[in-house]
């Protein structure tokens, strides 16, 4: 089977990578990048563990072909915060303990990022219909949602 | 057997002379059916074709007579757009319940349509506002009614070397309206036990003048039910008419049992949703 060579940006920066026709886009991250903070839960679009934004969206990367990357620009949980600076998302998930074993984190704070860039002030059922797509086995959900809701807080006020 | 080969075509030309060529090739718009079959075993296409990089796939063009939706557009893109929120609540209503925002992002009319899933949530939507599937092939182009696209669970009328590009929606004529809702166990992130589209066209005076009902997930494909739009159109749509309606889309309805809900289930439920929706579509027709 032969390679195909793909160009794309990855959380800002150019990157190449080759691939097989029939590999995921999680796959190339993880495994050609070296970039696993994606995680990979049940790899058929259901629990949003393998979560990116891709061109502005919000997409499963368990369901997203390599080689559609091409040209592409790809933001993934490593490309949230600012070098050592936390993104008010990440500081607002440790503060509330919105996690426990962590693996469905990384996709929990790339969802919720790509609310807040559309929706900088969502209500409470927005953001529980947005990350419908994410499951969490440990919280119980109420605070991610809660930290979620107090990160677009101290974003607005950091706007304003 | 792994997938081979991965193709990308720019125009509709170049992708049916390759599927032309390699009738084991799959289209691949959204993929949150197809990767999703590909990683269990049951697809094994010899070739991905990535449609999402033809332009006429991947616009919504307006004009005075209808809407123009391309076959790839995510359910996303639709739900935004101003033209599609005024004139089709009910499909819009349709593509905010498909899957996750996730799935949303990617998933697209087309997609939805060629899956053939019985209880897609488009397709009763499409069905009521009277859409048309524009298929492409080496002989030119054909039009086919939404209702006729499927055939059969996972089957359409699609023959090898056909493309499906777009859906075409004419403009609803005034005081117009659609509405959709399916049932499901939960709030979010389910496959509809039963569904329900309506689309009412009312006079001046409230009475209606035409309607169209769509059901799903009740039969083999997404089923029109004239009957239950004749019991509709002459009435105010009060508590009789919707009665009648109700009971003719439960009778034309020919569900099976299976893990989500028991036949009779179905067969009731897919009445009181047809009930609702066209009460629904009747108020906001009102207010067109």
């Amino acid at each position: 089977m032969s390679k195909l060579h793909i160009e794309t940006l990855v959380n800002g920066e150019p990157v190449e990578f080759l691939c097989a026709p029939d590999e995921t886009l999680l796959s190339a991250l993880r495994n050609g990048l070296g970039l696993t903070g994606t995680k990979e839960g049940c790899g058929t679009g259901d629990c949003g563990a393998c979560s990116v934004i891709m061109n502005d969206r919000l997409v499963a990367s368990c369901l997203v072909l390599a080689a559609e990357a091409q040209g592409a620009s790809v933001t993934t949980v490593e490309g949230i915060a600012q070098g050592e600076a936390l993104h008010p998302l990440q500081q607002a998930f440790l503060d509330e303990a919105a996690l426990q074993c962590g693996i469905c984190t990384p996709g929990f704070i790339v969802a919720s990022k790509a609310l807040l860039d559309m929706h900088p002030d969502p209500s409470e059922q927005q953001v529980r219909y947005w990350l419908a797509g994410n499951l969490c086995r440990c919280t119980g959900y109420d605070k991610i949602v809660r930290a979620v809701l107090g990160a677009a807080a101290k974003m607005r006020s950091a706007q304003a | 057997m792994h997938t081979q080969r991965f193709v990308a075509p720019l125009t509709v030309v170049e992708a049916l002379r390759f599927i032309e060529t390699e009738p084991g090739a799959a289209i691949l718009a959204g993929g949150t059916d197809l990767l999703v079959q590909y990683q269990g075993g049951i697809r094994r296409p010899t070739a991905f074709v990535d449609v999402k990089r033809i332009p006429e796939l991947m616009r919504i063009a307006a004009d005075a007579d209808g809407v123009t939706i391309g076959a790839g557009v995510p359910a996303a893109d639709i739900a935004a757009h101003p033209a599609v929120r005024t004139w089709w609540p009910g499909l819009v209503e349709a593509v905010c319940l498909i899957g996750s925002t996730q799935i949303q992002s990617r998933g697209s009319l087309g997609g939805n349509l060629c899956n053939a899933s019985p209880a897609a949530d488009s397709t009763c939507s499409l069905i009521v506002n009277k859409a048309v599937a524009i298929v492409a092939g080496s002989n030119g182009e054909r039009q086919v009614p939404v209702e006729h696209f499927a055939t059969a669970p996972g089957k359409t009328l699609l023959q090898p070397g056909e493309l499906l590009v777009a859906i075409r929606l004419p403009k609803p004529v005034a005081h117009t309206a659609d509405a959709y809702q399916r049932l499901i166990p939960r709030s979010e992130m389910d496959i509809a036990v039963a569904s329900a589209a309506v689309s009412v066209t009312l006079d001046a005076s409230g009475v209606c003048t035409s309607a169209r009902v769509a059901i799903g997930a009740v039969a083999p494909t997404a089923l029109l039910v004239p009957d239950a739009a004749d019991a509709l159109v002459g009435s105010v749509l009060g508590a009789a008419a919707l009665s009648t309606a109700a009971a003719a889309a439960s009778a034309a309805a020919r569900p099976i049992d299976d893990k989500r809900g028991p036949a009779a289930y179905r067969r009731t439920v897919v009445g009181v949703l047809t009930k609702r929706v066209a009460a629904i579509a009747a108020a906001r027709a009102k207010e067109q």
